[in-house]
């Protein structure tokens, strides 16, 4: 369920207004933006950045651009954007990132997408790009690597959800035998993991399991330097549970030693309007602490301020 | 005209009976049967013509030992092959684009798999009608294409044949010179090496790069990256082919009518000299015939 609180009648004219007062003169009203925009879901806060365009002819994101910085900066850029655009941006900006790309991202949206969202999410990168997300992402890997990202970037899945029992099981057995000889770039490997629907995926790997003690996961750690391996688990995971998957990437953000923002800031601000209360539930169960309350004791300002509205804060 | 005699009336009637079996050999021949001259002629035929009909086609019949003429199995299948050529091209002609797309693409897994129609698909459509075609599959087949060539396919050819029916490439012109450049280099390289179709590099740029992109990289290599559809007619239209290449008839034509079928006539007539529908003329027969012209006219 989504955590944003957002009013039922709000007008897109009225908060366009109220955005360029917040702009206005010296300094900028951080309040007011954070109040209007992050209680605005994705179609209203379009309909706000048209009006403004229409009252002012002048892109809010532009404006947004110049009057904020730093990491409030970033996730108001990140909140305004459309959704599918915003996700283009962010895997551009994964793939770019020195000296290696961050494939976290890549496998998180192709395994957490639907298809279909993951789809939208390739037409805005094209449109904006000029290239397609493949290209780009081919160009940037090389070697296992390459193959499974751009796999599970390029396949479209089958959705539903019929799930062949006898090939759920030899494709089980097939993980178990590519582990066990230790070719994890065994090709069979990337062909089940970025070809078959979730559903089969999940059986298989629910047989694997149970045929093997425990998940797949455990065996795929002998090598901590090998990104590969890395994104293979970070794969499994999502598709086994993403809910566990993105506390964890909360919890390592807020553990870490200066707090990794980036990886805050896209998992709060792409999942506020799905999933982000499961989450908080899960991190609270997990840590025995609100997820508010970690992230008001680990960021600061209007950043902050800004993430504990998404989170849902009333004022 | 010369007196009448029985001798003379043997004569005509059997120089008519010759053309006749011309004709109706004609008529069984090539791609379709000719549905009039098969009525017209052995509609009409007394028990003693067809008998000597069969006594001398030595392509169709067979002298069997207990003294009666068998027709060649092997021919009664052909028939059924030629008879259904109209059947399947008027149903593939009908069927949504997408849903012809798929049902070809899961054929061409069955028979084989036939690599070419795979790689024709794939690269021929657009992105979104290729996405089409791998929507239409999941509806028709509860799988996604991807997974079913992936399962089935098992040598160097599987990452190639699996990017290239997953690429969903930009369509836009804009092209990077430098890039497009570079990768040709890149590709030159490639070629010297032992087993290029499993070429990490070559693989990636077919399967990811935009056609623009791509037509650039053939322009540095001076390489003719012409409509090669064309080719496949010339090799399908032919008598002597297996039942397979013939099939590529029907398949090029129905998908392309409207889509390239001007371009694919223009390289036709360039290339061989002489323009594809007399070619079709030639070889096909009946209404099989007439459909396929009527196809290749459209847009005229």
């Amino acid at each position: 369920m989504a955590t944003i609180v957002f009013p039922d009648h709000p007008s897109p004219v009225a908060d366009a207004e109220a955005l360029r007062k917040a702009c206005q003169g010296w300094g900028t009203d951080e309040k007011a933006i954070i109040s209007i925009l992050g209680r605005r879901n994705a179609i209203q806060r379009k309909l706000i950045r048209q009006a403004y365009e229409d009252l002012y002819q002048e892109d809010l994101v532009k404006r947004f651009e110049s009057e904020l910085s730093g990491d409030f900066e970033k996730a108001v850029y990140r909140w305004i954007l459309d959704p599918e655009d915003r996700d283009a941006v962010l895997l551009h900006v994964a793939i770019k990132k020195t000296p290696i790309l961050d494939y976290r991202v890549i496998v998180e949206f192709s395994c957490i997408y639907s298809p279909e969202e993951l789809l939208a999410i390739k037409r805005a990168y094209q449109i904006r790009y000029k290239h397609s997300l493949e290209e780009d992402l081919a160009q940037h890997t090389t070697g296992d690597l390459r193959k499974l990202l751009v796999g599970l970037v390029s396949i479209y899945r089958y959705k539903g959800e019929e799930i062949n029992v006898k090939i759920a099981n030899s494709e089980a057995d097939k993980l178990h035998g590519a582990i066990k000889e230790k070719g994890f770039n065994d090709e069979e490997v990337i062909r089940i993991i970025t070809t078959r629907s979730k559903a089969q995926l999940l059986a298989t790997l629910n047989h694997y399991k149970d045929d093997h003690g425990s998940s797949i996961t455990k065996h795929l750690r002998d090598d901590p330097s090998s990104d590969y391996l890395c994104a293979l688990r970070t794969a499994v995971r999502c598709i086994n549970d993403h809910h566990k998957y993105y506390e964890k990437v909360i919890r390592l953000a807020l553990n870490k030693a200066g707090t990794d923002e980036d990886s805050l800031t896209r998992v709060v601000v792409t999942r506020a309007e799905k999933d982000l209360k499961e989450i908080k539930e899960l991190f609270h169960k997990r840590n025995s602490i609100p997820l508010d309350h970690a992230v008001a004791k680990d960021t600061s300002g209007h950043y902050k301020a800004f993430l504990l509205t998404l989170l849902g804060k009333q004022d | 005209m010369g007196s009448f005699n029985k001798q003379n009336i043997t004569e005509v009637s059997s120089m008519a009976a010759s053309d006749e079996l011309g004709s109706l050999t004609r008529a069984f021949s090539g791609l379709g049967v000719d549905e009039n001259a098969l009525i017209t002629i052995l509609g009409k035929w007394h028990p003693e013509q067809r008998q000597s009909f069969r006594k001398g086609s030595r392509d169709f019949f067979v002298e069997d030992e207990r003294q009666f003429e068998r027709w060649d199995d092997r021919h009664i299948l052909q028939l059924r092959h030629e008879f259904l050529r109209l059947k399947d091209a008027i149903v593939l002609w009908t069927m949504h684009p997408w849903e012809r797309d798929a049902r070809l693409l899961k054929e061409s897994l069955y028979k084989g798999p036939q690599y070419n129609v795979l790689v024709e698909i794939a690269c021929t459509r657009s992105s979104e009608e290729l996405l089409g075609a791998r929507r239409a599959y999941h509806s028709l087949f509860d799988h996604s294409i991807e997974e079913d060539v992936a399962f089935h396919v098992h040598g160097p050819e599987r990452k190639l044949l699996v990017g290239l029916l997953s690429s969903y490439r930009y369509e836009g012109p804009k092209v990077n010179a430098e890039v497009a450049k570079f990768e040709a280099k890149a590709l030159s390289e490639s070629a010297s090496k032992k087993s290029l179709i499993e070429d990490e590099e070559l693989v990636r740029i077919l399967s990811t790069r935009s056609k623009p992109h791509l037509k650039a990289i053939y322009k540095h290599y001076k390489e003719i990256s012409g409509n090669y559809l064309d080719e496949v007619l010339d090799t399908s239209l032919r008598y002597d082919v297996d039942e397979i290449t013939k099939e590529a008839v029907t398949r090029v034509i129905v998908t392309r009518a409207d889509a390239d079928m001007k371009q694919i006539k223009e390289e036709y007539h360039n290339k061989y000299g002489v323009n594809l529908s007399k070619r079709i003329e030639d070889v096909a027969n009946g209404n099989y015939r007439d459909f396929l012209l009527t196809l290749i006219a459209r847009g005229d």
